[in-house]
């Protein structure tokens, strides 16, 4: 027991959770801005790929971090629009276009990585993003460390969970995206297009979701390699399920599964004679759990994979 | 929207000789209407005459070929929604444009903002939104969401959202048609008031007495034509029955029946309503080589009264006698294997798989008799062959044996279904508006072969909003209303007033032409 209370209270773990849990929330974002106007993007794990690969190549070639996070960004939406061409007016399937698209980035992301760097047996690094002390705050106790010493993305990402739910929730561009999902057809009667929202808003969830893969390189490790986004995209596919499309949920969801993974770190160190796949294992069991839980009363956009054509219904 | 100023009553709406075709097909021919301000005009026709089409026009959902709309005097662009809306048009549609997971006042306000603002001003909307519930006794919960409402409130939203909109003139599209009976009066009312507070409305609807009603003046449209206008107060349901559905009926030779044993029989069965109209006490007796129609408005119970012989519904209470016997199920397996064979009313939804092969959707229904399948592996050349048979005898056009169903048009498809339960030689024969949406030429295809199957000894019941059909069709005829079925009159007797009469609910005289044919037998 004093193990766990040990892990439970140090500080570094609970630094961790907010760490890991920072690439989830990008992503989950990402995913839940496309399916509130109705999209999955399942291109989510390559667009991460592709994200964190392009964001590390372009600091690695002189770019200052900022500028890698925007490539990435810029990059991510370029897949969105891909995704958004081929599901909003061609009406194509969500699914295969999505997990296309998945595959296509992911080899693209691989085959550019070794066309710059074609051969070396360790990985090239960057010089990745320091953490920042918040002043003052900071030097709080427990608290100041965990919440206030993280990397800017790691910020970044907390302020736009607030500005996206301020965004959906109080203003009327968020209300036209909320009934997009709802019903497109509504939206066509208000004089709105809900095709050109739909594109514009996955170009957006697509940049997000590249960014999210940028951190990894850019901040939580210093280099790439192919594997590296690790499942983290379907992750976020499962936590807008979740959190029920919300994004305070969507925070929520990303903690609660970085704390779960940051925690089978630490025990796989402390406790011996079990196989540590055990205890990889356990954030995705847990989550599966939560998501039985959670995701019974979760209110599904109602036009979720449904294209929209003009007067059909 | 203050009310008339002088008691002239000014134009506020004008459709100036409407024309509009679809391919070789003219929904609106030289249609020109109008309407004063506070007034309810309706707008009367049989299902494809054209109303809606013209409405979307007018809403700019469709560009007329020919003609002009004029709203206050100012054209309106063809083909632009918004314009009609900035113009003061609101269209409430007969399939509400609501997000069941947002608030009545999320569902509302979509739209009315410019999109790039830093905040939505949900209080002014609130209050904006009450204020107009309460002037026009719309009562709504602003914070409720849409699906937990009923329909009867999913429509005062879309009124109001109309409203909100700033709309002087509304346009309403069926809206009884998903509303109960109560619910129905109090949209009448309330239409009134917004008259009375000086708004103009166009009231859509193929149903009589909701049209002598609720509206002032009356334009029957027939077959993308206005044939008649009337002031409410100057005409009767009986005179725009037989406006609506034409003076003169063609009967096509249809040879004399000679009824057989009784092959159906109702005796007061009560159906609840299952997402349909309910049956409420029905009675009637189907006999071996006979027609008997059942004529209606939409909604008062047909698709529920096909859905019981079809076995789709079980009785709640009373009883379904198939050949005398009461069947051991009521389902849909037991009603086939009693050689109930039935033309759904919805050949898309429930009488085929549009992605589907034609021999697929051809055996489906029966793909666990042995003549098409064995030990659970389907007799593929089997199947082939019926279909081959039946796309050759019911000259199904455009059809091949692996082609996907959905590529038919609406009449070949239906010569599919026909053939399909046709050649099962089913003793029972549901027909559910089997010539709706369909051409001259293929509604005369289908008629031939319902007459044939009657003619074969089978018991068909026609259940259709056609008058023109049942009564070139059937020997006896009943009217469906309020789930309760009128007297059976012969068709010698039936013309357009009696009919009309049995549709509204008059059943005097009906009872006693029944009496009078069961007394000459």
């Amino acid at each position: 027991m004093s193990v766990l209370f040990d892990i439970l209270s140090s500080v570094g773990m609970w630094e961790a959770v907010l760490r890991i849990a920072t690439p989830l929330i990008f992503g989950t974002l990402g995913v839940l801005l496309c399916e509130r106007v109705g999209v999955l993007n399942l291109g989510i794990e390559g667009i991460m790929t592709f994200g964190a690969m392009v964001g590390w190549l372009s600091v690695y070639n002189g770019a200052d971090l900022w500028t890698g996070m925007l490539v990435a960004a810029a990059a991510g939406a370029m897949f969105g629009l891909l995704h958004a061409l081929m599901t909003v007016p061609l009406g194509l399937s969500q699914h295969v276009t999505g997990l296309g698209i998945t595959l296509f980035a992911s080899s693209f992301s691989y085959y550019l990585f070794r066309l710059a760097v074609p051969t070396s047996s360790s990985p090239p690094t960057v010089e990745p993003f320091r953490p920042l002390a918040v002043p003052v705050l900071s030097d709080i106790p427990f608290v100041g460390p965990v919440l206030f010493t993280q990397t800017p993305p790691t910020y970044l990402a907390l302020v736009l969970v607030a500005l996206l739910a301020w965004g959906l929730y109080r203003t009327p561009l968020g209300l036209a995206l909320r009934m997009t999902g709802e019903n497109p057809h509504a939206v066509d009667a208000q004089g709105i297009d809900p095709v050109r929202l739909r594109i514009v808003t996955i170009m957006a969830g697509s940049a997000l979701m590249a960014m999210g893969g940028a951190f990894l390189t850019l901040a939580a490790f210093n280099s790439f390699f192919p594997t590296m986004v690790q499942g983290r995209g379907w992750i976020c596919v499962a936590l807008v399920v979740f959190a029920s499309w919300k994004p305070g949920r969507a925070l929520l969801g990303a903690l609660l599964f970085a704390f779960f993974d940051a925690f089978q770190l630490r025990l796989q160190t402390v406790v011996d004679g079990v196989p540590y796949q055990l205890f990889l294992m356990l954030p995705y069991l847990l989550s599966i759990l939560a998501l039985i839980l959670m995701a019974r009363r979760a209110r599904v956009p109602q036009a979720l994979m449904q294209p929209y054509r003009r007067g059909e219904r | 929207m203050s009310p008339p100023a002088s008691p002239t009553a000014t134009r506020v709406l004008e459709l100036d000789r409407i024309t509009k075709r679809f391919g070789p097909v003219t929904a609106n021919e030289d249609v020109s209407l109008h309407l004063d301000r506070g007034e309810i005009v309706s707008l009367l026709g049989e299902n494809g005459a054209g109303k809606t089409t013209l409405m979307s026009i007018l809403f700019g959902q469709y560009t007329a070929d020919e003609g002009h709309v004029r709203v206050e005097g100012q054209e309106l662009p063809p083909g632009k929604p918004r314009a009609a809306i900035r113009a003061g048009v609101g269209m409430v549609h007969q399939h509400f444009a609501l997000a069941p997971n947002l608030t009545v006042l999320e569902n509302v306000m979509t739209g009315t903002e410019p999109l790039w603002k830093f905040r939505s001003d949900r209080a002014g909307g609130r209050a904006r939104l009450i204020a107009l519930s309460e002037k026009f006794g719309l009562k709504v919960d602003p914070d409720a969401r849409v699906s937990d409402l009923s329909v009867g409130e999913c429509q005062r939203v879309e009124i109001l959202k109309a409203l909100y909109n700033d709309a002087r003139i509304l346009i309403l599209d069926e809206p009884t048609a998903v509303l109960t009976a109560q619910e129905a009066e109090g949209l009448f009312s309330t239409l009134r008031e917004m008259a009375q507070k000086g708004l103009s409305l166009i009231f859509i609807s193929h149903k009589l007495h909701e049209v002598m009603s609720a509206s002032d003046r009356v334009v029957v449209l027939r077959r993308g034509r206005v044939v008649a206008e009337r002031k409410t107060s100057q005409t009767s349901k009986e005179e725009l029955a037989s406006l609506m559905v034409g003076r003169e009926v063609k009967r096509p030779a249809r040879p004399p029946s000679t009824p057989g044993r009784v092959l159906l029989e109702a005796v007061d069965v009560h159906v609840g309503g299952r997402g349909g109209a309910s049956l409420k006490g029905v009675s009637f007796r189907l006999h071996a080589g006979e027609t008997l129609g059942i004529i209606g408005v939409s909604g008062n119970g047909q698709t529920t009264l096909a859905g019981l012989v079809s076995g789709l519904h079980a009785p709640d209470s009373g009883s379904l006698l198939i050949d005398g016997q009461t069947p051991a199920r009521h389902d849909v397996p037991h009603a086939i294997a009693a050689g109930i064979g039935r033309i759904p009313e919805d050949r898309n939804a429930e009488g085929s798989i549009g992605d589907m092969t034609t021999w697929e959707n051809t055996v489906l229904e029966r793909i666990w008799s042995p003549e098409f399948s064995r030990r659970g592996m389907v007799k593929r050349a089997a199947a082939r062959a019926a279909t081959e048979a039946i796309i050759r005898d019911y000259d199904v056009r455009g059809a091949t044996v692996e082609g996907r169903i959905r590529l038919l048009s609406g009449g070949n498809m239906q010569k599919l279904i026909l053939g399909r339960v046709l050649n099962a030689g089913p003793d029972i024969l549901v027909a559910a508006q089997p010539s709706r949406g369909l051409d001259e030429g293929a509604i005369a295809g289908v008629h031939e072969r319902l007459l044939e199957a009657r003619g074969r000894g089978a018991g068909v019941l026609l259940i259709s909003e056609d008058l023109e059909e049942v009564i070139g069709l059937s020997d006896r005829i009943r009217a469906i209303v309020n789930g309760r079925l009128s007297p059976a009159i012969p068709v010698e007797k039936a013309d357009a007033q009696t009919l009309g009469l049995m549709m509204a609910g008059d059943w005097s005289a009906a009872a006693a032409l029944e009496a009078e044919a069961s007394h000459a037998l």
